[in-house]
């Protein structure tokens, strides 16, 4: 299979940690890494793994444009806002992991067919990747009056970008349980925890759905669970989906406990938060490289509507 | 004779308070207390659903009437007195801020997990900026140093915030751990400092004059001692010690166990009490809020209370994460029927 060439935007963590996941995706090859600071371990290490790197950021890239197709950005949210537009004039596919959100928010294995075309998609959150999908299989089984989740982390985990703008993360995940999830009205929590060692990520997800069979519902929820496995193998329930009367109402209220474990590539494991950021950037890459590779994925089709 | 030394109460018996009813304050009664607290000379009076604006949730329980009702609600009969609200980074927003500030609201109470302070600088900025008073809070104080305390105060500080409390979330401390906590902070920083107490080893009074000989001026209180876990530091009792102390609070004492007796306790559900469910809490040092979300979760698997408090001990919870607690119990409920089932347990 032709591989799809990607370029890594960002040598810190999450940019290193995406190294090691798309070294062994079948469809998707690293090829550059992109940093500013020419002593960080990141780019040591891609260098070490046969990957070009430059310490020119955004300029030492666009150098050396013909080495690849697709670009993951996992810088901060103001420097994306700078990358895009140059990106976009050179013709580059982005992969936002910032909560920039210059781009449409999409979801793995939920809406990315939706934005088939767009020259910059955003991954929404860790709390939405790790909770916007059940929300969906939820409302495939029925409808989704509301949605709430409880995003719990390890301190250790949230950087100084989440703490100093920890609102971004709760209105962003909120309306992606709406937009996304299908939810009429979303809210979401995150709390962060710093006992040790640390824990691992837990998201606690409420549905109020309208009266629905609690099979159907449970098997559209469990199949759900196995999908994202298959991109995030520590992703689990950790309880059997609790599905009872919404007191007083002709309505259900779901309950999901899911556990979030990471691959521990480069991050550490308790940090699912973060992992299962990177490994959707790969899945979402990988379907992305599917299109391009059957010439479906027409650039411009965003800027034809127009 | 010296002068008098003043001492700031905020009254949150219309928000630490709506725990113990569940968060089913009505605007009518919200008016009737606050009005009786402004008129018996309360500085801060504090409306917000327990766990903060945009608690209102499954996790934290549904208030019964809008944040948006019962601040307008307040704000309508509050003359003399500041219009407080409390907000939780992490689960209200600066939207939730600015909402209550045009709804009259003057201070804010921001607070966090006692590490984790700088998850409060935007909201802190931005009711200052929005020229409120900022009271920054350091919940479950017990779990941090004086060290710590002291360093995460200074963050707030930073931040720009008018006073840092130590927050006894769970009723832990004690007068010894509440002298070095409020001492460090005091040392730390320069702005105000205060203390929050929580009733579950009975301590909230006397923490609450122990912060005091450390310097403390800001201190937080519930009419009949309403509040969650074993409730807050009752602000009748408070009054009647600090006046017998020489201490200056600017509240009517008859007034204020007037609005308690004759006011609030008709609205309570239930007497406010340390039962052993809120004792464990004091002792192992859990999070008051999860009380009666440990109780209710405890009762429909079938478990014992204390357990679950045990275990969410044991996994190290912090304020907000009440979701944790039907799972506990659902889990120990497995466990137990696991026991009940095994040979080895019929055999013995």
């Amino acid at each position: 299979m032709e591989q799809i060439r990607a370029a890594i935007l960002g040598s810190g963590n999450i940019g290193t940690d995406l190294m090691y996941k798309l070294k062994r995706s079948h469809s998707l090859r690293p090829t550059i890494m992109a940093g500013i600071i020419p002593e960080s371990e990141g780019l040591a290490r891609a260098r070490q793994q046969g990957l070009a790197i430059t310490t020119d950021g955004i300029e030492g890239l666009l150098n050396k444009k013909d080495s690849f197709e697709l670009v993951f950005d996992a810088t901060t949210a103001s420097a994306h806002k700078q990358h895009a537009p140059m990106l976009r004039a050179a013709e580059k596919i982005a992969i936002d992991l910032t909560p920039a959100a210059v781009g449409p928010y999409v979801v793995p294995l939920v809406n990315l067919e939706e934005h088939v075309g767009e020259p910059n998609v955003n991954l929404v959150s860790c709390g939405g990747q790790a909770t916007v999908p059940l929300v969906s299989a939820m409302r495939s089984a029925s409808p989704v009056e509301y949605a709430e989740i409880v995003a719990t982390i390890a301190s250790k985990s949230a950087g100084p970008g989440t703490r100093q703008n920890i609102d971004e993360f709760t209105d962003t995940t909120a309306r992606g349980l709406e937009r996304i999830g299908g939810a009429s009205k979303g809210k979401a929590i995150i709390v962060l925890n710093p006992a040790e060692p640390p824990i691992l990520m837990r998201n606690t997800i409420y549905g109020i759905v309208e009266e629905s069979d609690p099979e159907e519902l449970r098997k559209s929820i469990e199949e759900m669970v196995g999908r994202i496995q298959e991109y995030v193998p520590g992703y689990r329930l950790r309880a059997k989906p609790l599905i009872e009367d919404f007191p007083g109402r002709q309505q259900k209220k779901v309950t999901l406990y899911v556990e979030v474990e990471g691959a521990g590539d480069y991050l550490p494991q308790y940090a699912g938060n973060l992992d299962i950021m990177t490994s959707a950037a790969v899945k979402v890459g990988e379907e992305i490289g599917k299109h391009l590779r059957a010439g479906t994925w027409e650039k411009d089709r965003s800027e034809a509507r127009l | 004779m010296s002068e008098q030394i003043s001492v700031h109460i905020l009254d949150s018996t219309l928000r630490d308070g709506s725990h113990a009813l569940s968060h089913q304050f009505t605007a009518e009664q919200v008016a009737r207390v606050a009005r009786g607290l402004d008129q018996a000379g309360i500085e801060m009076i504090e409306v917000s659903h327990g766990d903060g604006l945009g608690g209102s949730t499954v996790t934290y329980g549904f208030s019964k009437q809008s944040e948006l009702e019962l601040l307008e609600a307040a704000s309508s009969v509050i003359e003399r007195g500041k219009l407080a609200v409390l907000l939780l980074p992490g689960i209200g927003t600066k939207d939730d801020l600015k909402m209550a500030r045009d709804l009259g609201a003057k201070v804010a109470q921001i607070a966090t997990h006692v590490t984790e302070a700088d998850v409060a600088q935007q909201h802190i900025e931005l009711a200052k900026s929005m020229g409120m008073e900022v009271i920054g809070m350091l919940m479950l104080s017990h779990m941090g140093s004086p060290e710590k305390i002291a360093e995460q105060g200074k963050l707030m500080e930073r931040y720009g915030a008018d006073v840092v409390l130590v927050t006894d979330s769970a009723g832990a401390l004690l007068p010894p751990t509440v002298r070095e906590r409020v001492r460090a902070l005091r040392d730390a920083i320069q702005i105000g400092v205060g203390f929050h107490g929580h009733n579950n080893l009975s301590m909230a009074v006397a923490n609450s004059i122990i912060a005091i000989e450390e310097g403390a001026r800001w201190l937080d209180a519930c009419t009949c001692g309403l509040g969650a876990g074993s409730g807050n530091t009752p602000t009748e009792v408070l009054v009647a010690v600090l006046d017998k102390l020489g201490y200056s609070s600017g509240i009517d004492l008859w007034k204020i166990m007037d609005v308690a007796e004759d006011i609030v306790r008709p609205i309570m559900q239930k007497p406010v009490r340390i039962g052993k469910a809120s004792l464990t809490m004091g002792y192992a040092g859990v999070y008051s809020s999860f009380l009666l979300h440990a109780d209710k979760a405890a009762e429909q698997f079938g478990v014992d209370p204390r357990d679950v408090l045990v275990e969410v001990g044991k996994r190290g919870a912090v304020g907000g994460q009440e979701d944790i607690l039907v799972e506990i119990a659902m889990t120990l409920a497995q466990k137990n029927a696991e026991v009940e089932a095994s040979p080895s347990r019929r055999l013995a």
